[in-house]
């Protein structure tokens, strides 16, 4: 026991001796960090603390313990929509726009002029969130509408279609916006780990016997690009799970009958406009969790550590 | 970087032409919206409402975006002041995150820091989650700091930004130790070494936390719509926002103003799109 005490503090001296040698190392980290943990850091476990309460901003917050996770899970009806629609988009824009951006990119990597091509497909991602009122024009309900008016000319429907206000078609249309916006950092990296593959291992594969793209791809692209890979996927969870903006332009908010409702919808919703924070902090919690531990798991995934 | 060209010839095959056809069409179904928005801010009236509606404008005039500058001079606030204050906001915020975020991932990356790996850790955890989840807490926060409807509360929380010193540190690691060495050797101290080597040398990762930011509070209109209460204070895409509920009328107007808003983000990264790629190539998440 004294032994390992002893071994202990030597062992903390050493460190902090080293601690003070990279003192200029961390004066260099110190504004930014100091900036993070200010804001970013601390405002999560604030949002935890916060979770357990009842706090409607004009009396300070009362502690109700699991009350707020009680009613949300098993008495919030719209939540409960929230949550359904939130998990069919994300499951839709998350995987197709992963996939895409995989794939895009893939077409893209050996094309002459790939830079103008790139360009093409990743400026909805840049511009796509101020279109809203683009796409409401776009989908709007009468005939002057470009979607119901192509339609109409080419005689696939005869009278125009109420894209923004039909209760079924609501979600189908924001997700098509959504997949359209996909093409964004996540993208770009498949881009450039495509491109920093050794132009050697496809010469040794093909000497090896591989015969054709696919088998290429599976055996030798996908494996060199993890870090690529499981960086875009971690970018893709979290913002399929963090929709909102683009639906609320052009569907509104709220949506008829909540058709566009999702997670974060329901956070604004009970956060700034009934400014009842605790439970909203208990929704932000439950969003937090669940981008995190789908990140984490897609880490364990596609983990190259051992690469 | 491994170039790899169709058959190693100059001439086009039919297949790659057959190819280059079909993407050249998706690439322009993918704009249509964007080249959309961008015509009619250019049309005049009689073409906005036209039926069919047009994608080509005939008569193009800069009527929608003088207009612009009257309807929202009604509201007692130019337009010029949303204008001014994203640009003043991004360029402030922008400036900062490169530096303070560049400044903090180079010892990450170059020097053997004591629990580095931990503070990289808590900075890649910060990737995992959206800013959503601390809108509550940061709307407290700027609150008590009596720092409502002010600059400070638009531009102090979105420097630390995890994504930029991610691919700054990630970058940066790939930069030779050994030309670092030689200047240490040669009597430089850290910050000389910092702002006349590592800086210069990383301009590709730099120029992309460049853009990101750019993009990011450039476009964002959740910090403006929850720390400001004036109009004098808003910043451009929330004024866009709420210029945008009075209806189909305006469209010119709104075209315009949507024009403004997506130009520069776009310009800038045409500028800087060879260096994102360079700065990407190294981002992976090694896990």
């Amino acid at each position: 026991m004294a032994a390992w005490t002893a071994s202990m503090s030597e062992r903390l001296a050493s460190v902090w001796g080293e601690m003070k040698k990279k003192k200029v190392s961390y004066l260099f980290m110190a504004p930014f960090l100091i900036l993070y943990v200010w804001f970013t850091i601390i405002p999560i476990f604030q949002g935890m603390y916060l979770s357990f309460t009842y706090f409607n901003v004009l009396e300070p917050p009362r502690w109700i313990g699991l009350a707020n996770f009680r009613s949300l899970f098993l008495e919030d009806e719209i939540f409960r929509i929230a949550i359904g629609n939130t998990l069919k988009f994300a499951f839709i824009t998350g995987p197709v726009g992963y996939f895409a951006s995989f794939f895009f990119a893939w077409l893209l990597h050996k094309m002459r002029f790939r830079l103008v091509y790139a360009l093409a497909f990743y400026t909805p991602s840049v511009v796509g969130p101020g279109l809203g009122f683009m796409w409401k024009y776009i989908f709007s309900g009468d005939q002057y509408g470009l979607a119901n008016n192509v339609l109409m000319r080419l005689g696939i429907i005869h009278e125009p279609i109420l894209w923004t206000q039909d209760v079924d078609l609501i979600m189908p249309v924001v997700i098509f916006v959504a997949c359209w916006m996909s093409l964004g950092t996540g993208f770009l990296a498949h881009l450039a780990g495509l491109q920093n593959v050794p132009h050697e291992l496809y010469e040794a594969a093909a000497i090896d016997g591989v015969r054709n793209a696919l088998e290429e791809v599976w055996y030798i692209t996908l494996p060199m690009m993890r870090p690529q890979l499981l960086f875009a996927a971690v970018l893709s969870v979290v913002s399929s799970f963090s929709v909102f903006g683009v639906a609320a332009d052009m569907v509104g908010f709220p949506s008829p009958l909540y058709a566009a409702h999702t997670v974060v919808a329901h956070l604004r919703d009970y956060a700034f406009i009934r400014f009842e924070m605790g439970y909203a902090a208990a929704i932000s919690v439950v969003l937090l969790l669940t981008t995190f531990g789908l990140s984490r798991l897609f880490m364990r995934i596609l983990s190259s550590k051992d690469m | 970087m491994a170039r790899v060209r169709f058959a190693g010839s100059n001439r086009f095959t039919f297949r790659e032409l057959l190819f280059m056809l079909f993407m050249t069409a998706l690439a322009v179904f993918f704009l249509l919206p964007v080249v959309y928005m961008i015509v009619t801010a250019f049309k005049p009236m009689e073409e906005l409402f036209l039926f069919p509606p047009r994608f080509w404008v005939y008569r193009p005039t800069l009527k929608n975006f003088s207009n612009l500058l009257v309807a929202t001079s009604q509201g007692s606030v130019p337009f010029v002041r949303y204008l001014f204050n994203s640009i003043f906001v991004t360029s402030v915020v922008v400036t900062g995150s490169v530096i303070l975020g560049s400044m903090c991932a180079y010892p990450l990356a170059k020097h053997n820091v004591p629990g580095g790996g931990l503070i990289f850790a808590l900075i890649l955890s910060g990737l995992m989650f959206s800013s959503e989840v601390t809108q509550i807490p940061r709307y407290l926060m700027v609150t008590r700091l009596g720092w409502m409807d002010t600059y400070w509360a638009l531009i102090v929380p979105g420097i630390a930004s995890p994504l930029g010193l991610f691919l700054m540190k990630q970058f940066l690691e790939q930069v030779p130790t050994a030309i670092l060495e030689q200047a240490r050797v040669d009597g430089a101290n850290e910050w000389q070494i910092f702002w006349k080597i590592v800086m210069p040398m990383a301009k590709a990762a730099w120029s992309t936390q460049l853009i990101f930011a750019i993009f990011s509070v450039w476009n964002d209109t959740w910090a403006p719509l929850v720390f400001t209460r004036s109009e004098a204070m808003k910043t451009l895409p929330l004024a866009i926002q709420t210029l945008g509920g009075s209806g189909i009328a305006r469209v010119g107007a709104m075209a315009a103003a949507t024009f403004i808003l997506s130009m520069p983000p776009l310009i800038v990264f045409l500028f800087l799109q060879k260096r994102v790629l360079e700065t990407m190539a190294h981002s992976g998440i090694k896990g």
